[in-house]
């Protein structure tokens, strides 16, 4: 099971996480320079200088704050200088491939799920400035936890200014089937939360959702306010929702929020429109706390995780040199995948490989998403996760990834050498029990039991042979055809 | 734009001359509103639609006359300067400002070099001017100094100034006529629409609209045409509650243009002077929430000539360079007459706003610097950037 999943191979399923063609904004003024950059071998400080300004200009277009693209251009320049240019693309192409891989691995990878404690109620506040969709985002959060998540919300609107602030929050509550605390009669927002959790308590309800006024960053009463709600309320998420229409200024309100209330994650609304986006980049870049949903509508089932490609090809608005840049890339996994084949039929599988296949994992997203996507005869026979056991396995994900980490080469090369001593180092480097290290030698010593099992076409998984290893390594029927056109 | 520190917030025109109808501002005292006398019947009128016939709800307020004359605030032309006072002060208080970003930029430094002009650049795009137009100054500033004409400072700063200062009162000039200034004082009602995205503050501005409107002597009626949204009517009755004056509202669902229909037809029999119509936020790329405005549109100038008489698009301060996008596409099916910068209270500046200016030659009639009634002041350029180098 574990292993089937970690082996579900990103390209297998089109559509997921990657759209590049929906914005061609790229200039004619980039196009040229992507075009005229001609050289073979490493990326000079010329090609950089050239294709560098153009991107700097599609970043501000895309309104990612001034600074933080100074910061970013200069990241990727200092990155970028000598860099082998791949066959496949041009100069200026493989500094647009560079600036895209430092946006997605800058923006982080997926996490749209929220962690709850056992702890009845666990509360959410949701903040953020006037009009940027904190309360339509409550019941859209609501409906999602009560679905993805399995979780039992109350919510709660502790707008004591706005008019009809309170009103507008039973309505969705009514639209969407979910109980609203009314509170009537109290008109202090601390007062709220606490009768709210102790009808959370009396009733059973396990989550407190909490809708909070709109607020300028500057406005230190009301700063002090969400302060004041959250030390009482002790939140597990505290989201911070931001328009994707938002300019520059994005930087200061994020970071003013996130210094003063401490905010856990951001949701970023009115994706729906047209806007770049590049808000998303600021906020991430001085909070550094992960982009978890956007908002895709008005309706409240308009909720979607937040993938960063999907959003930094619009940032970057250059769809077809992405598209391409994509293309080389799947070549290069589709080799990968081929070597690992070939690495499985020689049972030569290392650590290595196992710890490449967890990032590939990583990239699609949440483990439940991943589920959730594939076939589902895959898992036939198998018991059903739930919620839960997703979440721990991701946990274990990431600490098997910390181990690997944590090994030299050589040890990832021939995991026989890893003695008792080395395993002391490897789970101290990694933060983790020897007993985690040992655990996971052992798992991975099974897996290539089973591997060569699968290849040799013996045991429980005998008959899937092909189909199962393909399913496994990624490599679907698909991706035969076009292994067979390059050998012609 | 010399009225603007003369007389009234807001003015109509009769024959040639400017005159002032806000002879009295506040309510005879103990003399009930005559329009919570009229009968709903009265205003009952055939749907656009042959949905379901819905009665038309009149909120008027319910607080008896002498109440509401208490609990609005008194605004009155003598006020303007303090309005204004309290314009520059919004625009100017941001802790971060584009003087002090400029000071950064010339400090230290005796000739404005390459390194100058690139904090300068960075300073405008800051302020969400955008960079076309950014590359456009900073281009002029540098034919300037390369013909020595500009030497220090201060003179760049001015330069600055002036070139916003240029962009803003062009786009007055271009549209300035389209205002209550222009439509002669029978035209009734003056219907003002107002739209824009979603959460950009539409309903807020028509509360605070009608107040001012109201405070000037008008009759004003408001139509709640956001049927869409979640308590949306009952957000906009708080404020015509709050301004005394009546709304007229349909239950959530109902084709917007009905309501829009029911509205003309109880200011027009009613008499209103002005009818202030609230739209639902609509992402301006969704094709068939623009048409529905369109539709709109046409059902208001169907039931008073040259209705929609003005149209005002709101822009929130912190919009980034989606604001231009946003203006084309409601300048094109909405023909959007001018814009209400809202939130100017924050650290955003709404430079999105002179960008629009520029592009699209669309003035900025009023500002947003609050949540309450009061705070809504006329847009000065020449207040708004010097705020912005104070
Ligand atoms: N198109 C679109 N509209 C959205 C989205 N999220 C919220 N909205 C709309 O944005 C407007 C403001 O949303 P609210 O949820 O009221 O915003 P808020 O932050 O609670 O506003 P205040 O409480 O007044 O500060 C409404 O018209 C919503 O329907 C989104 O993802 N897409
Ligand atoms: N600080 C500040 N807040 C404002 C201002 N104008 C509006 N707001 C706030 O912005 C939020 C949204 O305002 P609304 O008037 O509901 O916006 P709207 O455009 O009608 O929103 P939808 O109808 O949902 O599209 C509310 O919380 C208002 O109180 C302003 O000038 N300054
Ligand atoms: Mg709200
Ligand atoms: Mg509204």
């Amino acid at each position: 099971m574990a292993l089937a999943t970690l082996m579900v191979h990103q390209a297998e399923y089109p559509g997921f996480g990657i759209c590049w063609n929906m914005f061609d904004a790229l200039s004619d003024k980039l196009k040229k320079v992507l075009k005229d950059l001609r050289g073979e071998g490493r990326l000079t400080a010329e090609h950089l200088d050239l294709a560098l300004r153009e991107i700097r200009i599609a970043l501000l277009e895309a309104d990612v704050n001034f600074k933080v693209v100074k910061d970013f251009i200069e990241r990727v320049r200092s990155k970028a200088v000598g860099q082998e240019v791949m066959q496949q693309l041009s100069p200026g192409q493989q500094v647009v491939k560079i600036v895209y891989d430092e946006m997605v691995e800058m923006l982080g990878g997926t996490s749209s799920r929220l962690i709850f404690t056992s702890r009845r109620p666990n509360s959410v506040m949701i903040v953020g400035l006037q009009g940027s969709g904190k309360t339509t985002s409550t019941g859209k959060l609501s409906m999602w936890l009560q679905k993805n998540q399995d979780r039992n919300p109350l919510l709660l609107s502790v707008d004591v200014y706005r008019p009809a602030a309170r009103d507008q929050l039973a309505v969705i509550g009514k639209a969407i089937g979910m109980p609203v605390f009314e509170g009537q009669g109290i008109n202090d927002p601390i007062e709220l939360c606490r009768a709210a959790r102790l009808h959370c308590e009396q009733v059973g309800f396990d989550t407190l959702m909490i809708d909070t006024a709109g607020r300028l960053h500057i406005d230190d009463a009301l700063m002090d306010e969400l302060q004041r709600i959250k030390q009482e309320m002790q939140p597990v998420e505290t989201l911070f929702v931001a328009d994707a229409m938002t300019g520059q200024d994005a930087v200061k309100s994020a970071k003013e929020f996130h210094d003063r209330i401490g905010t856990t994650g951001v949701i970023l609304t009115k994706m729906d429109g047209d806007a770049r986006g590049g808000a998303a980049l600021s906020v991430k870049e001085v909070t550094g706390q992960p982009i978890k949903f956007v908002g895709v509508g008005e309706k409240y089932d308009a909720l979607e995780p937040f993938y960063p490609e999907r959003i930094v090809s619009r940032i970057l608005g250059m769809g077809d040199v992405l598209s391409l840049i994509e293309k080389v890339q799947s070549e290069v996994d589709e080799k990968k995948a081929l070597e690992l084949q070939e690495k499985m039929e020689r049972n030569a599988f290392t650590l290595e490989d196992y710890r490449d296949q967890l990032s590939q994992v990583k990239k699609l997203g949440s483990l439940d998403s991943i589920l959730s996507m594939l076939p589902g005869d895959m898992f036939k026979g198998m018991p059903k996760l739930t919620p839960e056991m997703t979440a721990q396995m991701e946990v274990e994900l990431k600490r098997t990834e910390a181990i690997i980490n944590s090994m030299t080469s050589t040890e990832r090369e021939d995991h026989l050498i890893i003695n008792p001593s080395r395993r002391r180092r490897i789970a101290m480097g990694s933060g983790t029990k020897i007993n985690d290290v040992n655990k996971l030698l052992k798992q991975y010593a099974e897996m290539k039991i089973v591997m060569k099992q699968m290849m040799e076409g013996e045991g429980m998984m005998g008959g899937l042979r092909g189909k199962v290893a393909r399913k496994l390594t990624g490599i679907g029927s698909k991706r035969k055809k076009v292994k067979k056109k390059k050998r012609r | 734009m010399s009225n603007r520190f003369m007389g009234l917030f807001w003015k109509r025109k009769s024959g040639s001359d400017f005159i002032s109808l806000g002879l009295n501002t506040e309510p005879e005292p103990g003399q009930p509103e005559q329009f919570a006398e009229q009968p709903v019947k009265a205003l009952e009128s055939e749907p656009v639609k042959a949905a379901e016939p819905v009665l038309p709800v009149v909120v008027a307020p319910s607080q008896p006359v002498e109440t509401i004359a208490e609990t609005v605030p008194e605004v009155r032309a003598a006020d303007e300067p303090n309005f204004m006072a309290r314009f520059r002060k919004a625009v100017t208080a941001t802790r971060e400002n584009l003087s002090s970003r400029l000071e950064d930029a010339v400090k230290g430094r005796k000739t404005i070099d390459a390194e100058t002009l690139n904090d300068l650049e960075e300073a405008l795009i800051g302020a969400d001017i955008g960079v076309q137009t950014t590359f456009e100054i900073i281009e002029d500033v540098r034919r300037q100094v390369d013909r020595q004409s500009l030497k220090d400072a201060d003179e760049l700063k001015g330069i600055i100034k002036r070139h916003l200062l240029d962009i803003l009162e062009k786009a007055e000039k271009s549209r300035g006529i389209a205002s209550e200034t222009s439509v002669a004082d029978d035209v009734r009602p003056y219907v003002l629409m107002v739209v824009g995205v979603n959460g950009a503050g539409k309903t807020t501005t028509i509360g605070k609209l009608a107040q001012r409107i109201k405070a000037d002597g008008y009759d004003v009626l408001i139509c709640a045409a956001d049927t869409f949204r979640a308590a949306a009517s009952d957000q906009l009755a708080i404020w015509a509650e709050r301004a005394g004056v009546p709304l007229i509202q349909q239950k959530q669902g109902t084709d917007p243009a009905a309501v829009l229909f029911d509205s003309l037809k109880a200011a027009k029999a009613r008499n209103s002077d002005v009818l202030i119509v609230d739209t639902a936020g609509r992402l301006h790329n969704k094709a068939n929430l623009m048409a529905e405005l369109e539709k709109m549109r046409r059902v208001a100038g169907r039931e008073v000539a040259g209705a929609p008489h003005e149209t005002l698009l709101v822009i929130d301060a912190v919009t980034g360079q989606n604001g231009l996008s946003q203006a084309r596409e409601f300048m094109k099916v909405a023909d959007v007459t001018g814009l209400v910068l809202t939130k100017l209270d924050g650290t955003a500046k709404g430079g999105i706003a002179v960008a629009i200016a520029k592009e699209l030659a669309l003035p900025i009639r009023y500002c947003g610097i609050g949540e309450k009634a009061d705070d809504l002041v006329v847009f000065d350029p020449a207040t708004y950037v010097d705020g912005l180098f104070a």
